[in-house]
């Protein structure tokens, strides 16, 4: 009984957390794609983070938070894997909407953030002490600005689409991932595993997932009409990161 | 006339085999396969033009063993340079991301900044100056480099940012220097006394994820990107790209950086500078004023 309770409640989550993200563009169709991302092996132990040097965060976190290269949920469920539709998309108009990136405690939430080409996007700090953020991509510009406590959000975009690691070099765990993507049609898996693309008009897709750890994986997923379709990915995981 | 010009070329290739045949083995040359990703570049550096074709043998001979034939930074040489012992690893000409600029965080540098980078060379590297080729030679050079990465071809140079009047090293502009120091957190690399040893130094790391160090301004070395007042405003404007030195342009006014300047004169031990005597002066009369630079002390410990 508990569980199920917690299955509906997840899927509310997932269903609210979707609607945000698609509001953006108004849906072009009615079908659907969902599905479960999931592993099979041995994932690697996650560190605790050792955040001495930064006392305010040591003591926020307690127990200490681990780092997120790799985090699984319930029933080999992968977390913060991205899964969107990489062909076949329909046009999608940048949306003026930005989105947010929230430095708090010494972590970036959300880990993995998605948004489209051109998108605004905000970088906002709420700890007492300074930030730097320095972005790390290959096909955008890389840049690297200093945030002191109460500094205003930096306003900012990405013109190409990548996965574009992003640090902190005066508190070297925090470590997170700008996912720009062409599409607007994309989800971010949460610690289900559970991922939805709503709204989608009949064609023939290609839907991608990626993972910072296990790249990428694809599937082609053909849409007729009001329906929803599901696919479901697999990640091969080691016990050690590489 | 058909007839005649496929003679003619046949009498042409016949003089190639018989100049290769003859030929080759005195000329004998390692033929380096250089992978360029753009067409032919150009540089402007004051009334003096470069031109890409003239840099690539220039490159092939003086940059190559380094900056590799690719322009990767991994010439023959770079297996050399340890990081861990403080050598950085040679310039990645591929990414077309450049430390000293005098353009904004997260653009290309003008070609005078390649110009004056390698005129001036990078102290503390195995970079050398090159201020031994003429001027247009690294035209030339600054021209070449840029046919790396395909950056140059899709983006424009930054603007150079402006930079105000230099205002009076005076003991105000030292002191609000100093706040600065301590509120944007310069220490947490630089370290309280400005040599290289703040907390978050030992686990810094280059964009490439090489280990690099914050700079110790007790040695009194020449800065990297230059050694003059508006080479040091300049970096805290534009910070070092590629290296985990932010830029400030958006957190300080663009006068602040001038008491940051006149801040960190005064870290220089070793070359007592005229601004530490101007400090040490008005320390010793206001002994035990000074909150001491580093981490803050929470109310009650």
């Amino acid at each position: 009984m508990k569980k199920k309770y917690i299955c509906v409640l997840a899927a509310a989550v997932v269903l609210v957390g979707c609607k945000i993200i698609v509001s953006a563009a108004p849906p072009a169709g009615s079908g659907n794609i969902e599905g479960k991302v999931t592993y099979t092996g041995t994932p690697p132990k996650m560190k605790p983070i050792d955040m001495s040097k930064e006392p305010t965060c040591a003591k926020e976190h307690n127990p200490p938070e681990t780092v997120q290269t790799v985090v699984t949920g319930p029933g080999n469920a992968l977390e913060y894997v991205v899964v969107y539709i990489s062909a076949g998309e329909p046009a999608s108009p940048t949306p003026s909407q930005p989105v947010r990136f929230d430095q708090k405690g010494c972590m970036y939430t959300p880990h993995v953030l998605p948004m489209q080409v051109d998108q605004p996007l905000q970088i906002f700090t709420d700890d007492p002490f300074a930030h730097n953020i320095h972005p790390l991509p290959k096909l955008n510009p890389e840049w690297n600005k200093s945030q002191p406590a109460g500094a205003p959000p930096i306003d900012t975009k990405w013109s190409k689409p990548e996965f574009i690691p992003v640090k902190c070099n005066i508190h070297p765990w925090m470590h997170g991932y700008f996912a720009v993507l062409k599409t607007s049609y994309y989800s971010v898996t949460d610690n289900n595993g559970s991922f939805s693309l709503k709204g989608l008009p009949p064609g023939k897709y290609t839907v991608t997932a990626w993972q910072e750890q296990y790249n990428f994986q694809s599937q082609d997923v053909t849409i007729s009409g009001n329906e929803t379709k599901t696919a479901n990915f697999v990640f091969k995981v080691t016990p050690y990161l590489y | 006339m058909i007839r005649k010009t496929a003679g003619l070329a046949s009498a042409w290739s016949l003089l190639g085999i018989v100049l290769l045949a003859g030929g080759a083995p005195c000329h004998a040359q390692i033929d380096i396969h250089m992978h360029t990703v753009t067409g032919p570049m150009e540089s402007h550096i004051g009334a003096l033009t470069g031109k890409s074709s003239e840099g690539k043998p220039l490159y092939r001979r003086f940059c190559i063993g380094c900056h590799g034939p690719s322009g990767d930074g991994a010439g023959e040489n770079a297996m050399w340079f340890d990081p861990t012992m403080g050598f950085e690893k040679p310039r990645d000409f591929t990414l077309g991301v450049f430390k000293c600029r005098s353009t904004p965080t997260g653009t290309l540098p003008t070609d005078d900044d390649l110009f004056d980078a390698m005129t001036r060379g990078f102290v503390t590297t195995n970079m050398p100056q090159w201020q031994p080729l003429i001027g247009q030679d690294r035209a030339n050079l600054v021209a070449f480099i840029k046919t790396f990465s395909a950056r140059w071809q899709t983006d424009k140079a930054g603007t150079p940012i402006a930079i105000p009047t230099e205002t009076p090293a005076t003991i105000e502009s030292i002191l609000h220097g100093r706040e600065l120091f301590q509120k944007m957190e310069c220490w947490k690399c630089h370290g309280p006394e400005g040599r290289g040893d703040g907390p978050s130094a030992a686990t810094l790391t280059d964009s490439k994820g090489n280990p690099i160090r914050p700079y110790d301004f007790t040695t009194g070395l020449r800065f990297k990107c230059g050694v003059s007042n508006h080479d040091l405003y300049r970096i805290f404007m534009t910070g070092l790209d590629g290296t985990p030195m932010p830029s400030f342009a958006d957190n300080i006014k663009p006068e602040e950086g001038w008491d940051l300047v006149h801040f960190l004169r005064t870290l220089q031990i070793s070359l007592k500078t005229s601004e530490r005597a101007t400090f040490e002066k008005w320390e010793s009369s206001h002994t035990g004023q000074l909150k001491p630079i580093g981490p803050e002390q929470a109310p009650g410990t």
